[in-house]
């Protein structure tokens, strides 16, 4: 059964002004949306605040409105076009919100317009901390023990039952501002008091902390008849307690298990399952418990995100467009896979390169800002590598960051003893990954920087192993480096400008790549095609890379 | 590091040379190359007898991190020839694992070459086909090379399973269940049997040349016909046992190559494919249920879709959405169905572990 030819005019929400938590990603949605509609012969008509997007260029919809993102201004839409549907899903978190408070005002029934892509208690559920927490103890699926506080007294009382740490998040609020840790009596107050005034509900969760647990996301698609896909498994670096969009995240997942995927793969699929039965897009975040290897679910959001963004990227698998198509009725298996043109899009992308994603923060500009990351996202952007080890896309992200880093292989020399860098990357902060290399660079063991991070000890050894290239590079001047240490240098991602300032100024960044052309190190391209080359790709993209 | 590790040579049947270093065990091996698009399970997948007599490329770029485990094997030992790799780990950080890719390797005896292109391969083989190959840590005369390696026997017409198959009989699960299952082993893998005892099956595992005779002896309620490696074709002797068994008229599920060995059994062929499918994202359709599953795959021959056509007593149950062949089939006459993938997963997603509750279903109606 192919799409549901009754509609045919849809709405798509934008997300607003950009702000730190629901940036540029939800354009990228938003936009693919209105394309994969349009191509299906649909009318789209677009609202948006925010005129400095892509999604509101004229020729991206039939009809733009630049209008505040208010009721008001959807009346006047439904009021002036006939729209059969709305799609609410690509504008994060506050497309739902408007979504959801037009249907409380009968807006969408009025009209007689559908909501498509997720329905009404599914927004109820995920965003609402306690309706999601009893529907999980429902259905089986484990999580932080928690209680809903409408008051301060209220909250105080449950947190002296549950216990130190703890995390205070506010309901209905974005990129979890209004969230926060908790260790001791002292902070609760002042928690309790912020959350509750950032909720526009004045409601706060207050949860067990899972502080040093693995955090995992799922990126899930379902069509109509209840068919469920992972597109894409993301594993932070930062253990819990670090924002999503604060940590660095790699794909696929580099740690776990198939017995542990699995058992994440079953029960982020029962949740979406349990969660009403719209055809669409999902994101699952999970934490692991490293000793256990036992899973509690953290949220659900039935919606593309700043995560499905990125795994679009890492996999190729376009999550918006698709989702946008299964919105319209389509099932999975009736699609194509939009990269090789002949398989289906009902299937699990297999990737044959890692993605590393560090977010950019900008603490200068905000002077006086506490720059210590935790619920509350602070970063302003992210820039995401891609290459064929850990080693090499963790580089080439930290040289894409236009600071002052040179990779993670130099940036100048610590001035901080040994003892310190262990005492300072206990605390969470954006040069984490940095000090954490020099604290490797001055002997530290992995053991120690695992206790002190809570990051899982394979990313460590990597980490490492960047740290023991650099000190071979440093023995040598350019004339004496052997080959075979700078053809792995290149495959561990050392930029030239990075060896030429391991070596001491002896050389220039030209030089090294002279010297490298000379021997035949030279870059290869590889594909980005969703299926690590199982069939021949039409319209791939590429990235570079060394090979032997 | 490449200064400290050992060079190794992989060099394929059609004369292509892969230069990488050395991981495992040092030496030469030989088999037919194939490569595995999972990104989880390498262990489950070495431990797998369905991969025996075969050389594995892991896609995935990164193979070992979280080390090795008593528990997530398939069997009790590593059953591929060899093992090709971009980046083979040798730390790993799993708490709950008892050693390293490494050493497991080295233990079993088993060689492996790292740092290939293993991208660039495998579209090589893609395009090429499967093949054998050659992987040395000590021969770097590729003459040499070439002479070790057509001494290697094609997979084409190979029989594999008895070689690997169990030597003696065993049971598994309560002895007072109500339902008892012969299992007949080409090569099972360890967690299709849990599959079957986990529902309260009592099972009996034969060895793979087992008579119908002495199955029909346990007198079961049901009979399971396992994966295994090699060419279906080759197996005349399963081929007769199966048809016996189907005379009982009794419940039938057969997975891999016990699928292949049904489709033989009803007079359908059976065809070495270009190079099979190994994974764990398959898509399958049940066209009875209309309903899709995301599945493990292994397999290097395939039921001839033509050759079904002419046969009026074979249904088709499922079909791959990626190339449309054959998954699963179904008699029309008799309780008896068969998969081409692996419902058991391990590694994989369990999407299709419902096909061990229809054959329970089945048992307790008939």
């Amino acid at each position: 059964m192919p799409k549901d030819n009754s509609i045919k005019s849809v709405l798509i929400i934008g997300s607003g002004p950009i702000v730190i938590g629901q940036a540029c990603e939800f354009d990228y949605s938003g936009s693919q949306a209105a394309r994969s509609l349009r191509e299906e012969g649909i009318k789209v008509i677009l609202i948006n605040s925010n005129p400095a997007t892509i999604m509101t260029d004229p020729m991206m919809a039939d009809k733009v409105y630049l209008l505040p993102l208010t009721v008001e201004s959807i009346e006047q839409i439904l009021e002036e076009n006939k729209i059969d549907a709305v799609l609410p899903t690509m504008g994060g978190q506050t497309a739902l919100n408007l979504c959801k408070e037009a249907d409380e005002l009968g807006v969408w029934q009025k009209y007689n317009c559908r909501l498509i892509g997720v329905d009404v208690d599914a927004i109820n559920t995920a965003e609402d901390r306690d309706l999601f927490r009893k529907l999980m103890v429902k259905i089986g699926i484990k999580v932080a023990p928690s209680h809903v506080a409408n008051s301060f007294l209220e909250g105080k009382e449950f947190a002296q039952e549950i216990g130190f740490p703890l995390v205070i998040r506010a309901s209905f609020t974005l990129g979890g501002s209004g969230g926060g840790f908790v260790h001791n009596k002292e902070e609760l107050d002042a928690a309790l008091k912020h959350g509750l005034e950032a909720s526009p509900i004045h409601e706060v969760l207050v949860e067990k902390a899972v502080l040093g647990w693995k955090e995992y996301e799922l990126e899930l698609l379902r069509d109509k008849n209840d068919n469920v896909v992972i597109i894409c498994t993301v594993e932070n670096l930062d253990p819990m307690g670090v924002h999503t969009g604060d940590s660095i995240t790699v794909a696929p997942a580099m740690t776990l298990s198939d017995t542990a995927f699995q058992d994440m793969r079953n029960q982020a699929i029962l949740m979406m399952r349990s969660l009403g039965n719209f055809a669409g897009g999902c994101n699952v975040q999970f934490a692991l418990n490293p000793e256990t290897e036992e899973l509690i679910a953290v949220e659900i959001n039935p919606r593309v995100s700043r995560s499905s963004a990125l795994a679009s990227k890492a996999t190729g698998y376009p999550i918006a467009k698709i989702a946008a198509k299964l919105a319209i009725g389509y099932s999975l298996d009736e699609l194509k896979n939009q990269i090789t043109k002949t398989t289906s899009a009902y299937f699990e992308p297999a990737l044959d390169y890692v993605i590393v994603k560090v977010p950019r923060w900008n603490f200068d500009k905000f002077k006086g800002a506490n720059d210590t990351l935790g619920l509350q996202m602070k970063s302003v952007g992210e820039v995401m590598a891609i290459g064929r080890s850990f080693t090499e896309a963790i580089q080439k992200a930290c040289q894409s960051l236009e600071n002052e880093a040179v990779g993670l292989g130099y940036y100048g020399k610590s001035l901080m003893k040994s003892e310190e860098i262990v005492e300072y990357i206990k605390t969470p902060k954006w040069d984490r990954i940095f000090r954490i290399k020099d604290a490797l660079m001055q002997g530290v063991t992995v053991k120690t920087i695992a206790q002190a991070t809570g990051i899982d000890r394979w990313f460590l050894y990597q980490i490492q192993s960047i740290c023991n290239v650099e000190k071979q590079i440093a023995e040598y001047s350019l004339d004496t480096l052997p080959t075979e240490i700078l053809k792995h240098a290149k495959k561990e991602g050392f930029s030239d400008l990075q060896i030429a300032k391991i070596l001491q100024g002896t050389c220039t960044e030209e030089q090294v790549y002279e010297k490298r052309k000379a021997l035949g190190i030279t870059r290869v391209y590889k594909m980005v095609d969703t299926c690590s080359a199982e069939f021949e790709a039409k319209t791939p993209y590429f990235y570079s890379t060394f090979e032997n | 590091m490449p200064n400290q590790s050992k060079t190794a040579i992989l060099l394929l049947a059609d004369g292509n040379i892969f230069y990488g270093q050395s991981f495992g065990k040092t030496g030469t091996t030989t088999g037919e190359i194939c490569f595995n698009t999972g990104m989880t399970g390498y262990q489950e997948v070495f431990t797998d007898p369905s991969y025996t007599g075969q050389v594995i490329i892991m896609n995935n770029v990164h193979i070992g991190n979280y080390g090795v485990k008593d528990a997530d094997v398939e069997s009790d030992s590593i059953k591929i020839k060899g093992l090709i790799g971009r980046n083979l780990e040798e730390q790993f950080s799993r708490i709950q694992a008892k050693g390293s890719l490494n050493d497991y390797l080295i233990a079993n005896n088993i060689i492996a070459i790292e740092g290939i292109d293993t991208r660039a391969l495998v579209a090589h083989v893609r395009t090429q086909g499967a093949m054998n190959c050659i992987i040395s840590t000590e021969i770097t005369d590729i003459e040499k090379l070439k002479y070790e390696l057509v001494q290697c026997p094609n997979m084409d017409g190979l029989e594999l399973s008895s070689t690997i198959s169990t030597k003696t009989e065993y049971e598994l699960g309560d002895k007072n269940a109500d339902l008892k299952v012969a299992v007949l082993d080409f090569g099972v893998k360890k967690n299709i049997l849990n599959c079957l005892v986990e529902r309260g099956v009592h099972i009996k595992v034969y060895p793979a040349k087992t008579p119908a005779s002495k199955l029909k002896e346990f007198n079961p309620d049901g009979y399971f016909i396992s994966n295994g490696p090699g060419d279906p074709a080759a197996m005349p002797y399963a081929v007769e046992t199966i048809k016996e068994i189907l005379k009982e008229n009794k419940p039938f599920f057969g997975i891999c190559l016990g699928h292949q060995l049904l489709a033989l059994a009803n007079g359908i062929s059976t065809f070495k494919m270009h190079h099979g499918h190994r994974g764990l994202n398959h898509p399958v359709k049940n066209l009875v249920t209309g309903k899709c599953e995301i599945t493990t795959q292994n397999h290097g021959f395939g039921v001839n879709p033509e050759s079904i056509k002419n046969n009026n007593n074979v249904e088709v149950t499922h079909i791959n959405l990626n190339d449309e062949s054959i998954e699963g089939i179904r008699l029309k006459d008799k309780p008896a169905f068969s998969v081409q993938y692996h419902p058991e997963a391990t590694p994989g997603p369990h999407d299709s572990r419902y096909l061990f509750d229809d054959f329970v279903a089945m048992m307790h109606k008939n």
